[in-house]
């Protein structure tokens, strides 16, 4: 007990010593979640849009102003060709064209059909699907305003009506989406490599001899090193649940306590996980560059950013061994949802399976006798 | 001259010798890629669901089949009360509830009126969208089947065109700021912790008093990850292209040397951040925070800068990607010519600049 | 074996894949005796120092150090020696007394003992305005001889030294070598290795290794009349071309 105190000790001075990683360890990532979190969005504005108006009549006015009048859209400029408005695409100038052919107005009045074309800078696929989708919205609306106008003409039709109502986020705010998921972010980055560089760093250094030549124990040492690492995670979480809900005024629901018990575990899934990189590399430059490459394909398909619904069947499959993705859901499910012990507790057998299997490599290949 | 080159091939060695660090260094851009090309869409596949039916007729049955055979949706399990459905939610299994009210199927006869909940799982706001999107559109093409035949109001129908990727495939997008992030990646990260591990274990010194200039061994330390960053480059541009099919409807020529433009603005920027480094942890933490998750959240690579709100828009200007991601989607998607991206090139020549006179100053410094 | 040796190594060899690091070396090391291992870079000392020290288990043969068997006992080995690298060992940002601190913790030296020996060793080593500095403050020749302090805080009974004076003045040298005849006095066994061949002179006895195998074990003075020579140098000159 009294070792692994003593290496707990110097562990935290040369931790605290080196000036210039004091501001990264705890300032940045605090200022990451305040950044990071509001720029992580897929909500959509201010939609800017062109319009090709030929027909100039009451009619196509009056859609027109259906646009300007909605929240999303802002009207950018109105010319007589469609290639020139292309040129505000290139110039990323707007986003959208309405391009209203001759005889519009005429067309609806006397055939009963008429078009409108869309023209969508598609670059961002998922973006101009949104910008489709909000177009089409007021088009339809727009439909049935004028459809009700002429309504005692036609044959009643069946209609379903759909209500909708958005659970747990009804201000679909991305905020309260994204600040969990970016706090896990920034907690298994700052376990993952400090426990990754930490053991190698020694190797490089030569004084990893030192200690393989002293009676240490395994055990002492590992716990000894990942310590630190432990409650500086742990509080860097408690630290952003905190700005969370005081800046970010995100919900809490469930209890925080279960999400302590989950991260204490999470944290030696993590550590453990940056130890054994440690164990396998020889230079602090392959460790990070390898502890890198893992935590990019973890987080990019852990459900962070983009849903893990929109993965395909395999990938969905693979991210279920993927702890970000397993610890990022359970956060939301407590903060978001209440969500109880019971609902996260085949996630709490998850990590320990997966802490222990880290753990064991990590001791197994740590060998203080070549 | 010669001794400068001897320095570079030695230098080319001791990372060739690393193939841990190779594979990666190679590794990584290739697996990016293939993520972000096959796993990564904007299509929901497999959503589980729970339907709650109250009503239990032919028509509901049929709506049900209609939503859970378009391939978006998976059932998870029938639910029988209201009260069912916030313990299924809690789970966090389900993502969506479709609840079908009693007599479903009559009234809709009766009094061509029936209703349907959806209540999704907004605490992701942007699955929330889609789901209930997807579903809506389902139920009202099962509408419009059966009020075929009927006589009715006029209509504006609308023709789509989407510009530039027409099946709006995210890999599209992806591509330019993947690009940007492994040419970052490569060149400042790896630069900086390199110069950073000379000096801290104490070779810098040694290489100081060589017959060798600074600026001869700053260049001699750069030029092998300079080839690194562009083989790297090479390997994503032929994979988007041919795997993926990625357009480069603009002119190649122009975005190579683009690219070796930013190539050299990443570089010069990895000296910076080595020259107010002491070590290799602080050199990592600086590339990891200051420019890793930047770059990726900020830069435009995800998500769309301009929903950001406006300070934040403001901040993106300082990043370097941010210029080169808007340069390479111009090239390879609108097929912009250069007169388009002459402010994004110029942004980056001065950053460039910027950063190189910096590390003269902070490296004279030093050496004084 | 008997117990006169406190170190004895019979047929010790350690391969890595083809090649043979350490061919077969026999040898035996008294208590309180300065032993020293001489020999070229590369001539295998340091590889059969590290299986010694139980950081490496030798491919075959058989070794005791302090009564314990390098195959099985490398744990209970660790416990009786002290050991300082030709890497340099303390840590450059830990202060003079956290390092004396932190390795007399690890041996498990009690909290008044720790104080004692700090005290001690600041005022033999005269580094007393140094004591609350970053050792990457200090010269080089200072932490070397830290370094063998901090080897032998916990009183071991054998102290391997691995080329613990490589790069180091010769004045700083001098001195260090009367830290390890002190450290002799008291009855600490030193087994050093060096490629500095007038430092053979100080040990009791050498073994000059060449290309994995011990060529010749003696005292210096045997050794020198043995090959007539004036110096070790030229002793070790005349083994390596094979006399």
């Amino acid at each position: 007990m009294r070792t692994i105190l003593i290496i707990l000790r110097k562990e935290f001075k040369q931790i605290f010593r080196n000036r210039a990683m004091i501001p990264l360890i705890f300032f940045l990532p605090v200022i990451q979640l305040l950044i990071l979190s509001n720029a992580a969005t897929y909500e959509i504005k201010n939609i800017k849009f062109n319009v090709v108006d030929y027909d100039q009549s009451h009619f196509s006015r009056e859609l027109i102003s259906k646009f300007t009048a909605s929240n999303y859209f802002v009207l950018n400029d109105v010319s007589f060709s469609v290639e020139n408005s292309e040129e505000s695409f290139k110039k990323n100038q707007s986003k959208l064209i309405i391009h209203i052919p001759k005889d519009f107005e005429k067309n609806f009045m006397s055939a009963g059909m008429s078009e409108v074309q869309l023209v969508i800078n598609a670059e961002d696929g998922s973006a101009a699907g949104i910008v489709n989708n909000y177009a089409n919205n007021i088009i339809h609306q727009f439909n049935i305003d004028m459809g009700i106008e002429s309504s005692a003409k036609f044959d009643p039709v069946p209609a379903i009506n759909i209500n909708y109502s958005n659970w747990y986020n009804p201000e679909l705010n991305y905020k309260t989406y994204m600040v969990p998921g970016i706090l896990v972010v920034l907690v298994t980055m700052i376990g993952a490599f400090l426990s990754g560089m930490n053991v190698v760093k020694e190797k490089e250094i030569g004084t990893i001899e030192q200690l393989n030549v002293t009676p240490i124990k395994k055990y002492q040492f590992i716990i000894g090193k990942l310590m630190p690492f432990w409650i500086i995670g742990i509080g860097e979480l408690a630290f952003g649940l905190l700005l969370g809900l005081i800046v970010f005024k995100i919900p809490l629901l469930g209890n925080p306590l279960i999400i302590f018990m989950l991260a204490s575990v999470y944290l030696v899934v993590v550590l453990g996980m940056g130890l054994l990189i440690s164990t396998l590399t020889d230079t602090q430059q392959q460790a990070m560059f390898i502890a890198w490459f893992i935590l990019v394909l973890f987080i990019l398909m852990g459900g962070v950013f983009t849903p893990i619904e929109s993965m395909p069947d395999w990938a969905q499959r693979i991210a279920y061994f993927n702890p970000i993705a397993q610890f990022n859901r359970a956060m939301r499910m407590i903060m978001l949802k209440g969500s109880g012990f019971n609902d996260v507790l085949p996630t709490l057998y998850f990590f320990i399976a997966y802490a222990s299997v880290m753990m064991s490599l990590a001791v197994w290949r740590y060998k203080k006798t070549e | 001259m010669k001794r400068f080159f001897a320095f570079v091939v030695k230098e080319f060695k001791h990372i060739l010798r690393d193939y841990r660090t190779l594979l990666i260094l190679f590794g990584m851009p290739i697996a990016q890629i293939l993520l972000f090309g096959f796993a990564i869409t904007n299509e929901i596949k497999d959503a589980k669901i729970a339907i709650l039916d109250f009503s239990k007729d032919n028509v509901t049955q049929e709506i049900s089949n209609k939503i859970l055979s378009s391939g978006y949706f998976l059932l998870y399990k029938n639910l029988n009360s209201i009260k069912d459905i916030e313990p299924a939610f809690k789970e966090g299994i389900i993502k969506e509830v479709i609840i079908f009210e009693q007599d479903f199927s009559k009234n809709l006869s009766k009094s061509n009126l029936a209703n349907v909940q959806i209540i999704a799982d907004a605490s992701d706001p942007n699955l929330a969208n889609m789901l209930i999107g997807y579903t809506s559109s389902i139920i009202l093409d099962y509408q419009k089947d059966l009020s075929s035949g009927k006589s009715l109001p006029p209509l504006i129908n609308t023709d789509i065109k989407m510009l530039y990727n027409p099946n709006l495939k995210s890999v599209f997008m992806f591509v330019p700021g993947l690009m940007a992030v492994i040419l970052l990646l490569v060149s400042a990260m790896m630069t900086s912790i390199s110069i950073a591990k000379e000096k801290e274990l104490g070779t810098m010194e040694i290489l100081l008093v060589s017959p060798l200039n600074p600026l001869q061994i700053i260049v001699g330390k750069v030029i092998p990850y300079f080839f690194i960053a562009l083989i790297n480059y090479i390997i994503v541009i032929v994979l988007a292209k041919f795997v993926f099919l990625v357009p480069i409807n603009g002119s190649f020529a122009l975005l190579v040397l683009e690219s070796i433009l930013f190539l050299i603005t990443s570089l010069s920027l990895g000296i910076l951040i080595s020259t107010i480094s002491n070590n290799q942890q602080t050199a990592l933490m600086i590339s990891l925070s200051a420019l890793m998750l930047p770059t990726i959240i900020l830069s435009g690579y995800i998500f769309p800068i301009e929903n950001m709100p406006l300070p934040l828009q403001i901040i993106s200007n300082v990043l370097p990607a941010k210029w080169f991601i808007i340069i390479v989607r111009g090239i390879m998607l609108k097929g912009v010519s250069f007169s388009y991206i002459v402010v994004e090139t110029l942004v980056l020549v001065g950053m460039t600049l910027f950063f190189i006179l910096l590390s003269v100053k902070k490296f004279k410094i030093r050496l004084e | 074996m008997t117990n006169n040796y406190i170190i004895e190594a019979e047929n010790l060899t350690k391969k890595f894949g083809h090649f043979t690091a350490v061919d077969s070396i026999s040898f035996s090391v008294k208590p309180g005796e300065i032993f020293g291992f001489l020999g070229a870079n590369g001539a295998g000392k340091t590889t059969a120092m590290r299986m010694l020290c139980g950081l490496s288990i030798p491919s075959s043969g058989k070794a005791t150090v302090a009564g314990f068997d390098v195959f099985k006992q490398t744990e209970q080995i660790k416990k009786n020696i002290g050991y300082m690298s030709q890497k340099f060992s303390l840590y450059d940002d830990l202060t003079v007394t956290e390092n004396i601190n932190f390795y007399g913790g690890i041996y498990g030296l009690s909290k008044s003992k720790l104080k004692e020996k700090t005290e001690y060793l600041i005022d033999l080593l005269k580094i007393s305005d140094a004591r609350n500095k970053l050792l990457v403050s200090l010269p080089l020749g200072w932490k070397q001889k830290l370094a063998f302090s901090v080897a032998i805080i916990h009183e071991p009974k054998i102290v391997f030294l691995d080329e613990p004076t490589g790069g180091v003045d010769p004045i700083t040298r001098r001195q260090f070598w009367d830290m390890i005849y002190e450290a002799s006095h008291n009855g600490v066994t030193v087994f050093v290795t060096t490629h500095y061949m007038d430092e053979a002179e100080y040990c009791n006895r050498v073994s000059m290794m060449v290309d994995g195998r011990i060529a010749s074990l003696d005292t210096p003075d045997n050794l020198k009349k043995e090959y007539n020579a004036d110096n070790m140098h030229e002793v070790f000159v005349k083994i390596a071309r094979g006399k």
